[in-house]
């Protein structure tokens, strides 16, 4: 019973999670966003007290239910220990907790998160591990099928699905993603939840509240005929069924053992148990508990015409180097997004202008940042701030954004076709939603020409004049950073 | 302007009757007209006979612009894309068959492919069952020398494997840029080289049958070679000029353009052979909104829109033909049938007309008729399809209207886009519009081309916002 109740959950909130990242629109983000902001991490960046204090009371109630049915990364191993169980019956053992590598690695964890090192904590906070794969690896499957349906709406002359561009954001996040997938599967296909269980620093915190939870598997003694079998397919190698025991902090109530029983020998229950196996460590526990407060601490922290017809050909455009990172609007400054962000994608995934994508340097490794190769940062759009789950990107209103400078303009004369082409242009000053670019004359070698003048206190930096900037393939003007956000 | 507007009415009624106009002013208060079964194509082909040398030429005429395309694509926007000569030649079999003997084409056309495509298709016929007309093109001022348009005029001949051509136009004559007025730019391009000599050479040796011009823009001119006509400086054995129920009367807005009233007239009375081309003003004629198509119906159920605007081109006297670039099959077939025989507009369907053509104006669409002499853009563009999309929506009613929070105006809104995304890759759409105004110079229509893109920018723009 548990189990099942437990694998539908599991189903539902997989394809919630899946069909979020995969940003497929039709507002999926307004009624499924809910499954993103309960996720532990991002709630606890967000500094939602609240979420958080729900879940470890659940952890303290429940177990570890949150690792089994909430966790989208969890949900996935299962999937993959289902897959080997199906090769290899009855293939756990009990393993002894690895102590040192568990609290060893979330005491660094929780270093990296206070001092702010995006490599560490994005690339093993467990939703967002997920959500890259789902960006990375399942959203260009997901883009085929859907430009395969806009196809057949347009023939059709529907509007449900249109066509979307895609690509590949960023090499290493898809390195990252394939590596975390195929690490995953293999662990979770030999050993199940042996990650979960070492390097998971979600498990590991939520084991501490799960040691002495109030509902957990229990063993009774007198109708346990040792048969072994609750142990052979304890896909956390938490039970010792010679001893008797099961630990608690690494179990993570997925009604297996229950199932696999056939002597009723062991119950799901809020019973006092009779005899506890160890006694509890309070030094220990205090310690971990003062490391979760730590843990909270660090949250707040051109062509000659010979003939007619034809098109050009368009070059594409490439992305010039920053000086500074460009972070999407309610993200505060690039500081605040390396300390929330868990670069889960969602907002990637979700960007309708293909502006944003991860990162690739080391301090903002695979975190959201913006350029102009593909769309700009239209003044309508406020979807990243309305998907983010972390608060990395604070949600933001059409009409706040247009007060927030993320960056500004910077004209390079060398690329400007009224320059080199010596054509008139203004293209960048047409476009310029805030009117902060104006034409001015200027003596160019051939006489006098008309050059965009960007009003800095004017710029919000959203990139719509290097985006539509005829030259190619760097733009003559293009938008540098701005290290914290401007508010007007 | 005393005199068009004499003449129009003149020209409006030039069926070979003349019946004056404001005989049947007043049909308006007559009962309503009940829709009829006109069944048309029971005949032969229509003839007119060319003055000059007795040519007996069809009043259709293959217009060799809008070739099919290999695999259905578009040639403009598919830059891989090739003349599907399979098409061509059963097109072009059908024709001759149907009696169309005449075929137009460039050294410009479709991509540069139209005058091979077109010799490839008639070389398989006898010499003598057709006519070719090609032109001496304009475009790029390299082509402006006088070596270079002897090259020009013999690769015409090689690529149509022939020794002659019937018809050979100065390619669009009356056009000006920001350097160059109208006259500056017909003497740079076919006077101060020597060029029209040397065409009246070609012609007095036997290789040019007919010699005449293509004309958009600037009346005056028209007026300058029409005064060489009437002294003898030059013959003009036949004039193509743009001829349709809308512009007869209403392309002279504010003083710019000219009404093919005047054209016409003005060549008519000199008894110089009229080519018509842009009958159905690049397919825009066939597209009417439904109130328009409805009028048309009610008056012949089974009429098609696009025939009314054929009738009214060959109707009038001195017409010698009128091309028609017919890309399928269907449109050749359908085209054939409106001209076996030619069912002459009467001065009451006239009045029709320039009702529907008032109506037309007001549609405020944008005067493309998608001949691509703009293309290929510089920054790549798809001029031709940006206005042929937003003159569809405006046309077809598409466009979002009324109360902007109501649930139609947010789906048309919808459709609107997506359709322009659709229709037109992000990257060729007006947002890329520089102005840089290379492509204005080109337009036979004189549409300021990147003003036009400006406001539908704009536009897209202002919705995409709500």
């Amino acid at each position: 019973m548990l189990r099942k109740i437990r694998i539908c959950l599991q189903v539902v909130m997989m394809t919630l999670v899946t069909l979020l990242l995969l940003g497929i629109g039709f507002r999926v983000h307004l009624w499924a966003g809910w499954v993103a902001k309960i996720q532990f991490l991002p709630a606890l960046l967000a500094v939602t007290g609240g979420m958080v204090f729900v879940l470890i009371l659940l952890t303290f109630i429940f177990g570890r239910i949150y690792c089994s049915v909430i966790c989208p990364l969890g949900i996935m191993q299962d999937f993959f220990s289902w897959l080997g169980g199906k090769a290899k019956k009855n293939r756990f053992s009990y393993a002894k907790e690895k102590v040192w590598l568990r609290y060893g690695f979330l005491a660094v964890f929780i270093i990296a998160m206070i001092f702010g090192f995006a490599p560490l904590t994005t690339l093993f906070e467990p939703y967002s591990a997920y959500g890259r794969i789902v960006n990375s690896l399942f959203k260009p499957l997901y883009d085929l099928l859907n430009n395969w349906l806009a196809g057949m709406d347009a023939a059709n002359d529907r509007y449900n699905f249109t066509e979307v561009q895609i690509w590949t954001r960023s090499v290493t996040t898809f390195v990252v993603a394939i590596l975390t997938l195929v690490i995953l599967a293999f662990l979770a296909w030999r050993k199940g939840r042996l990650y979960c269980n070492t390097i998971c620093p979600v498990g590991t915190t939520l084991g501490l509240c799960s040691r002495n939870s109030l509902f957990r598997v229990r063993f009774d003694k007198d109708k346990c005929k040792s048969c072994g079998m609750c142990e052979k397919n304890c896909k956390a190698q938490a039970i010792d069924f010679k001893e008797g025991i099961v630990d608690y902090s690494r179990c993570v109530v997925c009604g297996d053992c229950l199932d696999k029983c056939k002597f009723d020998a062991l119950h799901y229950t809020a019973k006092k148990p009779v005899k506890e196996s160890k006694p509890v460590d309070t030094e220990r526990r205090a310690f971990l508990v003062g490391a979760a407060v730590a843990g909270t601490t660090a949250a707040l922290a051109q062509t000659e015409m010979k003939v007619d017809g034809g098109l050009a050909v368009i070059e594409d455009k490439k992305a010039p180097k920053r000086q500074t990172l460009i972070t999407p609007p309610g993200s505060v400054s690039a500081r605040h997004m390396q300390k929330h962000c868990t670069a889960c994608q969602l907002c990637v995934s979700n960007c309708p202008n293909n502006v944003l994508r991860p990162a690739t340097d080391l301090m903002h490794f695979m975190q959201p940042t913006m350029s102009f190769e593909r769309g700009y940062c239209r003044p309508e759009c406020t979807r990243c701030s309305e998907v983010c789950p972390t608060g990395a990107i604070k949600p933001i209103s059409r009409e706040e954004k247009t007060d927030i400078h993320v960056g500004h303009a910077v004209w390079i004369k060398e690329n400007c076709v009224v320059l080199t082409d010596g054509v008139s242009c203004g293209n960048c000053a047409r476009h310029c939603p805030t009117g902060a670019i104006q034409m001015i004359d200027y003596e160019g070698p051939n006489g006098t020409v008309q050059v965009p003048a960007v009003d800095e206190n004017k710029c919000i930096g959203c990139g719509a004049c290097e985006n539509l900037c005829p030259a190619r393939p760097f733009s003559a003007i293009y938008v540098e950073g701005n290290e914290m956000h401007h508010i007007s | 302007m005393d005199r068009r507007d004499f003449l129009k009415h003149m020209g409006g009624a030039a069926v070979a009757t003349s019946v004056v106009l404001s005989a049947c002013k007043n049909n308006n208060d007559e009962s309503p007209i009940i829709a009829k079964n006109v069944v048309d194509g029971q005949g032969e082909m229509t003839y007119r006979t060319n003055p000059n040398t007795g040519d007996r030429v069809s009043l259709l005429g293959y217009g060799m612009m809008r070739l099919p395309i290999e695999n259905g694509s578009d040639m403009r926007k598919d830059p891989n894309a090739r003349v599907d000569q399979e098409m061509v030649n059963e097109e072009v079999d059908y024709a001759l068959e149907h009696g169309v003997n005449y075929f137009d084409t460039a050294p410009v056309y479709t991509r540069g492919y139209s005058e091979t495509a077109t010799g490839i298709a008639l070389s398989r016929h006898p010499r003598n069952s057709y006519y070719i007309a090609t032109k001496l093109s304009n475009f790029s001022p390299t082509t402006w020398t006088l070596e270079a348009s002897q090259a020009m005029f013999e690769n015409s001949l090689k690529q149509l494997q022939t020794d002659y051509v019937d018809y050979l136009l100065l390619h669009s004559i009356g056009g000006s840029s920001k350097e160059l007025s109208s006259h500056e730019m017909f003497n740079a391009r076919f006077i101060d080289n020597g060029l029209l000599d040397w065409l009246v050479e070609q012609k007095k040796a036997g290789r040019i049958r007919n010699l005449g011009f293509s004309f958009h823009g600037d009346p005056k001119l028209f007026d300058t070679v029409m005064q060489w006509h009437d002294e003898g400086k030059y013959h003009w054995d036949f004039v193509q000029i743009q001829m349709n129920y809308v512009d007869w009367s209403f392309a002279e807005i504010d003083g710019e353009g000219v009404n093919s009233s005047y054209l016409y007239e003005e060549l008519h009375r000199r008894g110089i052979p009229v080519v018509i081309m842009e009958p159905l003003l690049g397919g825009r004629l066939a597209k009417q909104p439904d109130y328009i198509v409805k009028q048309m119906k009610e008056r012949e159920l089974e009429t098609p829109v696009a025939r009314w605007a054929f009738r009214y081109a060959g109707t009038p006297e001195g017409i010698l033909t009128v091309l028609s670039g017919m890309t399928y099959m269907e449109h050749l077939v359908q085209n054939v049938e409106t001209y076996s025989p030619l069912r002459p507009i009467t001065p009451e369907e006239d009045e029709f007309l320039m009702r529907v053509a008032e109506q037309f104006i007001k549609l405020k669409t944008v005067p493309c008729t998608a001949c691509n002499y703009c293309m290929p853009c510089p920054y790549g563009l798809n001029i031709p399809a940006v206005f042929a999309y937003y003159n569809e929506c405006v046309t077809q009613g598409k466009m979002p209207t009324g109360n902007r929070e109501a649930q139609a105006f947010r789906e048309a809104r919808k459709r609107f886009l997506i359709g322009y995304d659709r229709n037109i890759p992000a990257l060729r759409q007006a947002s890329h519009c520089i102005g840089c105004n290379q492509c204005t110079d080109h337009c036979p229509q004189e549409i300021n081309i990147p003003e036009e893109l400006h406001r539908i920018d704009d536009y897209v723009e202002q919705l995409k916002l709500q």
